[in-house]
């Protein structure tokens, strides 16, 4: 006979409810950690974390709550050398942008939201170069915030591929 | 688990992210006003992720060198004749400088000239990018006994690669030559006038400051020069190129984007360090160093 399994009940669904509640923060949490290997290729940390804070607060925000963005941030201003603080405030921004828009940008195509995330990642780098300049207080050249946006733009089909596949698996959970 | 009224919750969930916002500003400032605070948590947080960096290296690394053997292959026939060529130029160049060492020699008996001595050297594998979108850095891995210290060159098989910034307990910072913060005192070899090498974090660091008169020429060997006491005179750094838009630029010999493995030398030099660091020096290491660890 086939049929839905039962529901979970009790001990078991909480801790499969913070599971998947967990799920988002801790893989980004962990390509963060795993990016700096490609050396080489510098400055991969902050180009990895924008596409995925800004994928999941699009596409699951309740998954990545602001203070889930903060901790991110704060990991990246820990794993790069720079003004600290300027990682955190960037993927907070970028969140709470995210997240207000979402109504609009979880509906459309993938372009669109990748298009969406181009201009993302151009403002993430002019603040991102308005706080260098700030904290560093000498006008920093502009070619590395540049890179830093077009490897973040270029990164995030590969990542947002990635994660499509979770949040489908996610809400397939969610659904049962 | 605090159970909260909805519109308590949902109030404290509305206040959360002007409230991180401010309290970015606040690492921000707190990180501006205390970096020694910011550089240790780097540090610590370094020391528990390179372990798991340099075990993540070596299937990096097999396939980095699986793609670099392909494209070997394609380029076989080219590369083995330029290999030919570059042989025949290097005995001609061997014969020279055993020509060299011999008159040295034969010169510094008659001085009854004293040698430097060789100084000591530890090499440390590169684990993980250290850098960020404004910095160029590396991190390196040590054993738990390492004698690393803050401004300690590094140099790859080639020539100058940048200095000790940051020690933890197994892991070490590397400012690279072409980060933005990095300064170089260097001296041109060919006219010997001195200069600054200034990182831009591009590929080829610019040539600063040079003497009126003199103006570096295309080619030119560039190496380190003593002033300021923070590098020994004459470790090999790069040659003169002028760019399209007409600066003087160093083409470094040593390769920043694919750095395995570094030598770290000891010239017991501590200019330009933060006063905090140099105040508290590390003993002069004991007059016993083991053979090993000396240049041949």
């Amino acid at each position: 006979m086939k049929g839905r399994p039962a529901p979970r009940t009790g001990l078991l669904r909480q801790v499969d409810g913070l599971a998947r509640a967990l799920v988002p923060t801790a893989t980004t949490a962990v390509l963060l950690v795993l990016a700096p290997v490609a050396a080489g290729l510098p400055g991969m940390v902050p180009a990895v974390a924008l596409p995925c804070v800004y994928f999941w607060s699009v596409f699951r925000p309740a998954a990545m709550p602001p203070p889930a963005a903060f901790g991110l941030g704060l990991l990246t201003d820990l794993l790069t050398v720079g003004p600290f603080g300027a990682g955190t405030l960037t993927l907070l921004l970028t969140h709470g942008v995210a997240v207000r828009w979402r109504g609009f940008l979880a509906r459309q195509s993938f372009l669109l939201v990748w298009l969406a995330f181009c201009a993302f990642a151009a403002a993430a780098a002019a603040l991102g170069w308005g706080l260098q300049a700030l904290l560093g207080w000498k006008i920093p050249p502009a070619a590395p915030g540049l890179t830093q946006a077009g490897l973040s733009i270029g990164l995030y089909p590969l990542i947002a591929l990635g994660l499509t596949g979770l949040h489908r698996a996610l809400q397939q959970a969610d659904a049962t | 688990m605090i159970r909260l009224s909805i519109p308590l919750r949902m109030a404290l969930s509305r206040l959360s992210l002007p409230v991180l916002i401010a309290a970015a500003f606040g690492t921000m400032l707190l990180g501006k006003a205390d970096a020694v605070l910011a550089e240790r948590a780097r540090t610590a947080l370094a020391d528990v992720l390179t372990p798991i960096w340099a075990a993540l290296r070596e299937p990096v690394g097999a396939a980095r060198d699986a793609v670099q053997a392909v494209r070997q292959l394609v380029t076989l026939r080219e590369e083995n004749a330029r290999l030919r060529e570059e042989n025949e130029r290097l005995r001609r160049w061997h014969a020279a400088a055993l020509a060299l060492e011999a008159e040295v020699d034969m010169l510094r008996r008659q001085l009854a000239f004293i040698p430097d001595a060789a100084p000591a050297f530890q090499t440390a594998r590169v684990v993980a990018d250290g850098g960020g979108t404004y910095a160029r850095a590396m991190l390196l891995a040590a054993g738990p006994q390492h004698g690393i210290r803050k401004g300690q060159v590094a140099l790859d098989e080639r020539g100058l690669a940048g200095r000790i910034t940051e020690v933890g307990q197994r892991s070490a910072r590397v400012l690279l030559a072409t980060d933005m913060n990095s300064r170089i005192p260097v001296t041109l070899e060919g006219s010997r006038a001195r200069a600054i090498m200034v990182g831009t974090n591009g590929a080829r660091p610019r040539l600063q400051h040079w003497p009126e008169g003199v103006l570096p020429a295309e080619g030119e060997r560039v190496v380190t020069s003593a002033e300021a006491n923070a590098f020994p005179a004459g470790l090999p750094v790069g040659v003169v190129r002028w760019s399209a838009s007409g600066a003087p630029e160093v083409e470094l010999f040593a390769r920043l984007d694919r750095l395995d493995v570094v030598r770290l030398f000891d010239y017991g030099l501590n200019g330009i360090l933060p006063p905090e660091t140099s105040v508290r020096r590390e003993p002069v290491r004991a007059a016993g160093t083991p053979a090993a660890r000396r240049t041949p």
